[in-house]
């Protein structure tokens, strides 16, 4: 089991299986808030599904529309579980807030080389902690 | 949060159940940031009007002020949209009504748009419909605390006007029409404006084309952070710095730049940094900029243009007159269609100085309120589009799915004229 410690963003727990992106992640124009998708093509994640996934990703990037693609997933029912933020932004900051998943940032240890896709992550936002149960077949 | 007595006056509900949502929603906000404090705004630029499948399911069941709690405020429960505490405006959103005809865009959106036009009117809204507020009446002066959406108003606010803006999004400038509040965090605050990276020009920088690519060179860099630019510059003009900052928010997400001699918070290199030490340059030379107009034509390979699109962001006058030169006496190649994007009021010069019937006796259009990326659309069967924008380069391939060529206006031109690509970097 990893911990990782940070500050609430948006309190509340939730659990479940990790999407990391190792590039920071657009609202507008990056995903299909549809399909709870990545649809940036030249974005390593392109066609990989977020919702209620525990997302982990450096930084929001592109347009002020961020928050309001992530909102709309929210209301049609695709968003993630939960966000784990390394840089916090206006754009990622309203994203959460507007999304109403728990999240997490300013981690003591970097989340996007931690955390691997598939692992099992906890968020307790509500007191700043993550434990990542890695996915069988690592350690 | 540290809230002034006023601020717990309106999120307790003195002003109404609608401020005190918008009070609410700051003050979450605001605890995701970790911001202690609010400070008042008295400009605020955001978006109410676009249509949206969410939005027109919203209006459809609870009306205009059902949408507005949801998306601007972030709130469930039923309120009524009261009049903005302080000036707000809308920016860029769909096809209006000029759009008939030309654009293959529902005609459903262009009215729920109209409605919503008038609802948000009533209640205060300046409806100037375009990415560049600054170029029609809201110009904020320096210094001047705004809640300002759309990156490359953002960036032309902190840099070229010296108003302190973050990138905010739809519901946080929900929120601060109604407070007159956003968290004082980021750009906000004196001691976050300063000059974080220096770029070295050593390749002659003159033209609306020049500074997109250096703008595009500068977002790669700097990121998220502030850079400043020196070295080889000549004298820009609004164009040419309004396509240098929507290039750097769009390759980075830049939304603060500094140029020493010409950008208001910066009259010497030194102040740019705010007198910390200046760091190592990165050096933008002849290789750079070969690379990065490479770069914007990597997503072109048929010479067949269908479409040309000139004004992102949106035009200013002068550029439509070049625009309207250019065109002058010339006919668009059959298979081809040439949009300039403008905000609408500056349609109206264009229509009294005689550069629209220019540019229309050429075959081409002028169009305002939106752009291909916002709404989604480009004329029927469009396969590749050209353009003299480092922002719509970058963006129009993932968002319809088309080939990109990028260059000079008179490229584009010429594309429009003879259909087909014929750019290169001179």
């Amino acid at each position: 089991m990893i911990s990782l410690h940070g500050r609430t963003v948006v309190p509340g727990y939730a659990e479940g299986e990790a999407l990391v992106s190792p590039e920071p992640i657009s609202g507008w124009g990056g995903i299909d808030p549809a399909q709870g998708r990545i649809i940036e093509p030249r974005h390593i994640l392109n066609g990989y599904g977020f919702s209620g996934k525990v997302l982990v990703f450096p930084s929001a990037k592109g347009s002020s529309g961020w928050s309001a693609l992530f909102q709309s997933t929210r209301l049609l029912g695709t968003a993630p579980a939960a966000m784990v933020i390394t840089r916090i932004s206006t754009k990622s900051a309203l994203g959460a807030v507007v999304t109403r998943v728990p999240a997490v940032t300013d981690l003591d240890q970097d989340p996007c080389l931690l955390i691997r896709t598939g692992d099992w992550v906890r968020v307790d936002a509500t007191h700043g902690l993550i434990e990542v149960k890695p996915a069988s077949g690592r350690r | 949060m540290i809230l002034t007595d006023d601020e717990k006056r309106m999120r307790d509900g003195a002003e109404g159940a609608a401020v005190a949502a918008a009070m609410d929603l700051l003050i979450r906000y605001g605890d995701a940031l970790a911001c202690d404090r609010l400070c008042d705004v008295r400009n605020v630029a955001g978006t109410m009007t676009q249509p949206s499948p969410v939005k027109e399911r919203l209006v459809a069941h609870g009306g205009w002020d059902k949408a507005f709690a949801v998306i601007n405020l972030d709130c469930d429960d039923d309120i009524e949209v009261p009049a903005m505490r302080v000036p707000t405006c809308q920016l860029q959103h769909g096809f209006g009504a000029d759009a008939k005809g030309i654009v293959p865009y529902p005609q459903r959106k262009i009215e729920l748009q109209q409605q919503a036009e008038a609802f948000y009117g009533r209640r205060g809204v300046t409806i100037l419909a375009t990415c560049t507020p600054y170029q029609v009446g809201n110009i904020p002066v320096r210094g001047e605390h705004c809640a300002w959406m759309e990156s490359s108003a953002v960036i032309y606010a902190n840099s070229v006007l010296g108003a302190r803006t973050n990138c905010e999004g739809t519901a946080s400038a929900g929120a601060a029409s109604l407070t007159g509040k956003i968290p004082c965090w980021g750009n906000h605050r004196e001691e976050n404006r300063h000059g974080t990276h220096l770029i070295d020009v050593r390749t002659p920088v003159d033209g609306f084309l020049d500074w997109g690519m250096l703008g595009y060179f500068a977002g790669g860099v700097a990121g998220e952070e502030h850079p400043v630019i020196a070295g080889d510059l000549a004298r820009p003009d609004l164009a040419g710095l309004k396509h240098f900052g929507a290039a750097a928010a769009t390759s980075g997400g830049v939304e603060l730049y500094h140029i020493p001699g010409v950008t208001p918070e910066a009259p010497t290199l030194e102040a740019a940094f705010g007198g910390a030490r200046t760091p190592e340059p990165a050096v933008y030379g002849p290789a750079e900029r070969q690379a990065v107009y490479d770069t914007l034509n990597s997503q072109g390979s048929r010479p067949d243009v269908d479409f040309v699109l000139l004004g992102c962001p949106h035009a200013s006058v002068d550029q439509v007159r070049r625009a309207a030169a250019a065109l002058d006496g010339r006919r668009l190649s059959p298979g081809t269609e040439l949009w300039l994007m403008l905000p609408r009021a500056l349609r109206d010069v264009a229509d009294r100085s005689g550069y629209t019937a220019i540019i229309e006796r050429a075959g081409g259009r002028l169009l305002g309120d939106s752009c291909p990326a916002m709404s989604r659309a480009a004329p029927e069967g469009t396969r590749v589009f050209a353009t003299d924008s480092a922002k719509q380069a970058h963006y129009l391939p993932a968002i319809l799915g088309i080939e990109a060529w990028f260059g000079t206006l008179e490229d584009c031109v010429d594309a429009a004229v003879t259909g087909r690509w014929h750019g290169s970097l001179r």
